[in-house]
């Protein structure tokens, strides 16, 4: 018989056409092509139910793959819910380095009943789904051009435990068990991982490492292991110098070592755990010798009120901040208008999440760049901070509150749940030495020697005014602060000639604004045919894009936007190329929108480019966009 | 008038320290006359003006953090959030005497959320209510304090049951809550004495008729009504601390508060309601009666020395957070490497 083509056919099994299945018949052609060829990258999807425990579980098997030196990365899609809603958590290696989201799954562990074929439906062909067993599932609607472990989680867990809740813990260790057997993840990897998680907990530790056991010896016993398609290979030392880190751990960090001491907060996911793990570790580090803390984290009644707080502390002087979402920076509005007019240093942190409204609560979006940078009502400007990543995350927090004092303003650093709360591999962070940049703040010592202070009057000439703190001890240093028209003295004033110099003053600033500010990342081709402008965590999928790009020859520069308002160099860039493709992960081109109203001169070589379904970015999809666009070029 | 003849405080200052600018408010505004007595109060309690922090809202009322303390930083913020912002404020810095001044529509309307969240938490802060039961700067309507059945200038009856901002401050746990009246000097000059003392939030209600929209008849804060309905429920004297107390009052009929600082409120007995201090429902009970009899309850309700302010809860260093110097705030290579062990 000739050998019959590689590939996948389609066949109607049944006569009423209710399914149809895809199979492999590559084996049949095993002395053509080798039966086995496993891969080293590959996406993994995990799918349980929500508040099963789950979250552990999948920590094990990306943290033992990190702890391999393989690039990888870990996203999880979470519902809006405490448990029983079908959660997923994707785990992507990739030997290239890229981390971002596939649309397609090569392995699915599938676990819950509710969603599984749904789930399989997002495995490649010829890709590997391990299911459990004991749901109620009908035999043939499991695809068949792909390789199926079908594994009997009760039965395995059953002699693990006699507490019914242990046992549903441990049924998602024992996956973890069984996948790191089928994937080659060495025993004492994944052992080490188990006991660095649950440090302090021996019991715990040794009824995971158990259920990892029997996990492993499952796969060992009753599956042929070495078939499995995708290995882990090691890639040893790769990942000494690197971490794997969400951007909220990141940004406490961060939030420490700019020396924030005042955190006023509203519970919101996705930001949450950041204002959680910035107290954990000010609890730890922030301690002093009396054991008083040197810091404040006051929970609020609601983000009003937090911002209000900030506004009291950062004009009281101390550096402090708020985190927030979407809905929360909306009800910020009308402080952030007083932060501006006023001249208070404050920082927002806004982990984006899908709106409007609720919206999709627990998926990510870059959907407040607009809002932030105009935020209230009246001409009101915010300088806003662009992290791509944790480790912008942790870098950009002294940035945020530098900039802060330095311009006596707002600053609103966009982070998004894809950074703020997803794992992504990042180089180590390294303490930053340069000192706090507080602004321009007159001591009792400084108002000694002057003759007279006005509050708002522009001596240096860059539209940055001088301040005293509240309890300076000097005739001069008292001022009133207020949100209403004022003169140079901080006096109430309706003039209108007064009111127009102030607001004129106050664009000076944003102009010295844009010389603070960080500086986009370029990367310019040797054509000046197309470039693309994309910020935050875009960034992820973009190297993939720019990469495929380049399989393509196709000659593209590139400019990561890291802060508003613009850098000059931004605009340079713009100028320098025919086309600018600009990517936002929103609906409205929020992005392009703002660089055409900054750039009206130059807007007409703006095309946008977007994703916005709440997943994070699809590089693949990305770069098919571009390829359209410049097709249409 | 020689230079001797002009009297100073314990700090040598004079009461012209204690002024601000020329109040813009309507001729005859209940306010300023609270304005009047809180200066008279801060220059006797010797208030360091360098130390103190004045903050309001929007409003009548809250413009008049201008009129008093010019040598104080003040800060006139956003329509009902006076409260958060002076948590803000002594949280970093707690050496600061926050005086915050409010009115009926800043904190029973707009910011009601951050008001009973400041007692909650115990915020040490004189919170002043200016309370004229109507929207003075937009001309007259009808604020969340005015009485049922109150009439607006139109002739318009206000349709609704008024919040009682005591009775709710008492409820919620604040440990310093009284009511006064813009006109009586005697009365809450002693308690502004006290409640600068106080650490916690002292919360004084003062009702403060509004001149222009509210004090024709049908209006139940009215000048005329009020002085009408008014019922003292103490006579209030403050004793510094380092004076000597002299109580000529026939025995059972007064009662010696000592303040944290060693001063005393001494209350006279005025009528027959028997009321202690530290009875919440009985001073919540006094409240309903009195506006069940359409009388003005003044006087001190409820009094506790707190054991706990949020500034003790946040357990603060002793420079405030404003002040630490960047020292104190670094971080190390060491602490952040352990940090960054969870994440290897």
């Amino acid at each position: 018989m000739p050998p019959i083509k590689s590939g996948f056919y389609l066949l109607t099994l049944t006569p009423t056409n209710r399914y149809v299945v895809f199979f492999c018949i590559r084996a049949l052609n095993s002395m053509v092509v080798p039966l086995v060829m496993s891969t080293h990258s590959f996406s993994l999807n995990v799918a349980t139910i929500n508040g099963s425990g789950s979250q552990s579980s999948n920590n094990v098997l990306v943290k033992s793959l990190f702890r391999m030196g393989l690039p990888v990365g870990g996203k999880n899609m979470f519902p809006s819910n405490i448990a029983g809603l079908p959660t997923w958590y994707t785990i992507r290696v990739d030997e290239k380095g890229f981390t971002s989201r596939l649309p397609h799954n090569d392995i699915v562990v599938a676990m819950n009943q509710t969603t599984f074929l749904e789930d399989q439906k997002s495995l490649k062909s010829g890709g590997c789904l391990v299911y459990n067993s004991d749901l109620k599932l009908v035999e043939e609607l499991i695809r068949k051009d792909v390789t199926s472990y079908g594994v009997p989680f009760r039965k395995i867990v059953t002699p693990l435990s006699d507490s019914v809740k242990l046992r549903k813990l441990l049924t998602n260790m024992v996956y973890a068990g069984i996948v790191s057997q089928l994937l080659d993840i060495p025993e004492d990897v994944v052992k080490s991982v188990v006991k660095d998680m649950f440090s302090n907990k021996f019991k715990v530790v040794d009824s995971n490492l158990d259920a990892i056991d029997a996990g492993r010896t499952y796969a060992n016993e009753n599956f042929d292991v070495s078939s499995f398609a995708y290995k882990a290979r090691p890639i040893p030392g790769a990942n000494d110098n690197k971490l794997l880190i969400d951007g909220n751990s990141a940004g406490a960090m961060g939030l420490l070592q700019a020396g924030c001491t005042f955190a006023a907060w509203y519970p919101i996911t996705p930001s949450s755990s950041l204002i959680e793990r910035f107290e954990s570790y000010a609890g730890k580090y922030r301690i002093n010798s009396k054991g008083q803390k040197n810091f404040a984290v006051v929970q609020g009644e609601d983000e009003l009120s937090s911002i209000c707080m900030v506004i009291g502390a950062g004009w009281a002087g101390a550096r402090a901040m708020t985190a927030t979402s979407g809905p929360g920076l909306s009800l910020m509005a009308e402080a952030a208008g007083l932060s501006y007019f006023a001249e208070i240093p404050a920082v927002i942190w806004d982990v984006q999440r899908v709106g409007p409204s609720t919206g999709l609560p627990t998926r990510t979006m870059q959907g407040d760049l607009l809002s932030a940078y105009t935020l209230s009502h009246g001409d009101t400007r915010h300088i806003v901070l662009l992290p791509a990543h944790p480790k912008e995350c942790f870098d950009l927090a002294p940035r945020a509150f530098d900039l802060a004092e330095q311009l006596q303003t707002l600053v609103i650093v966009l982070s998004d749940l894809d950074i703020g709360m997803n794992q992504h591999i990042v180089d180590r962070f390294e303490v930053d030495t340069t000192h706090f940049n507080r602004g321009k703040v007159l001591t009792t010592k400084d108002l000694e020697s002057m003759e007279s202070f006005a509050r708002y009057k522009d001596s240096d000439g860059d539209g940055i005014t001088y301040r005293t703190l509240p309890g300076t001890e000097h005739p001069l240093a008292a001022y009133f602060t207020r949100g209403t028209s004022h003169d140079d003295n901080a006096k109430y004033s309706e003039n209108n000639i007064q009111y127009k110099a102030n607001m004129n003053r106050l664009l000076k600033k944003w102009e010295t604004a844009k010389t603070l500010v960080p500086a986009p990342e370029i990367e310019n081709s040797s054509s000046d045919k197309l470039g693309i402008i994309y910020y935050g965590s875009t960034w992820e999928a973009m190297r993939e894009t720019k990469a495929l790009l380049k399989e393509d020859s196709l000659e593209v520069s590139t400019c990561r936007v890291k802060a508003l308002p613009f850098h000059k160099d931004v605009r340079n860039f713009i100028d320098r190329h025919k086309v600018i493709l600009v990517v936002d992960q929103n609906r409205d081109h929020q992005m392009k929108t703002i660089l055409g109203m900054e750039f009206p001169s130059v807007c007409h070589k703006l095309v946008g480019i977007h994703q916005y379904d709440g997943l994070p970015l699809d590089a693949h999809e990305l770069h098919q966009q571009v390829l359209a666009k410049v097709d249409l070029q | 008038m020689s230079e001797k003849a002009v009297k100073t405080n314990s700090l040598g200052l004079t009461k012209k320290d204690y002024l601000g600018s020329r109040s813009t408010l309507c001729t005859g505004c209940g306010h300023d006359s609270i304005t009047g007595h809180l200066v008279t109060s801060l220059f006797q309690s010797g208030l360091n003006p360098y130390k103190v922090a004045k903050l309001s809202g929007i409003g009548c009322s809250s413009k008049t953090p201008t009129y008093f303390l010019d040598r104080s930083h003040g800060f006139n913020s956003i329509h009902g959030r006076m409260a958060p912002l002076a948590t803000g404020v002594k949280s970093v810095n707690p050496t600061l005497t926050a005086l915050g001044i409010s009115g009926d529509g800043d904190t029973a309307s707009i910011g009601m959320g951050g008001f009973a969240h400041m007692i909650r938490r115990n915020l040490p802060i004189v919170y002043i209510i200016e309370n004229n039961g109507v929207y003075g700067l937009t001309k007259g309507q009808f604020s969340a304090t005015a009485d049922l059945n109150t009439k607006m200038k139109s002739g318009e009856k206000n349709p609704f049951v008024a919040m009682d901002l005591c009775s709710l401050a008492i409820d919620l746990g604040c440990d310093f809550v009284a009511r006064s009246f813009s006109g009586d000097a005697k009365q809450l000059v002693p308690l502004l004495d006290a409640a600068l003392r106080h650490n916690g939030t002292a919360v004084i209600d003062v009702i403060s008729p509004c001149i222009t929209f509210a004090n024709h008849d049908g209006s139940t804060k009215s000048f005329n009504a009020v002085k009408e309905h008014l019922v003292q429920l103490q006579e209030l004297g403050f004793v510094q601390p380092q004076e000597e107390i002299q109580v000529d009052y026939e025995e059972g009929t007064t009662q010696n508060v000592e303040l944290a600082d060693g001063s005393h409120l001494i209350l006279k007995k005025l009528n027959s309601r028997e009321h202690d201090l530290k009875n919440r429902s009985r001073a919540i009970e006094l409240l309903h009666q009195a506006r069940d009899n359409g009388e003005i309850l003044t006087g001190l309700f409820y009094f506790e020395q707190s054991s706990k302010s949020f500034i003790d809860v946040l357990n603060l260093p002793d420079l405030p957070l404003a002040a630490l110097p960047e020292s104190q705030l670094r971080l190390n290579q060491e602490q952040l490497n352990e940090m960054l062990t969870e994440f290897k």
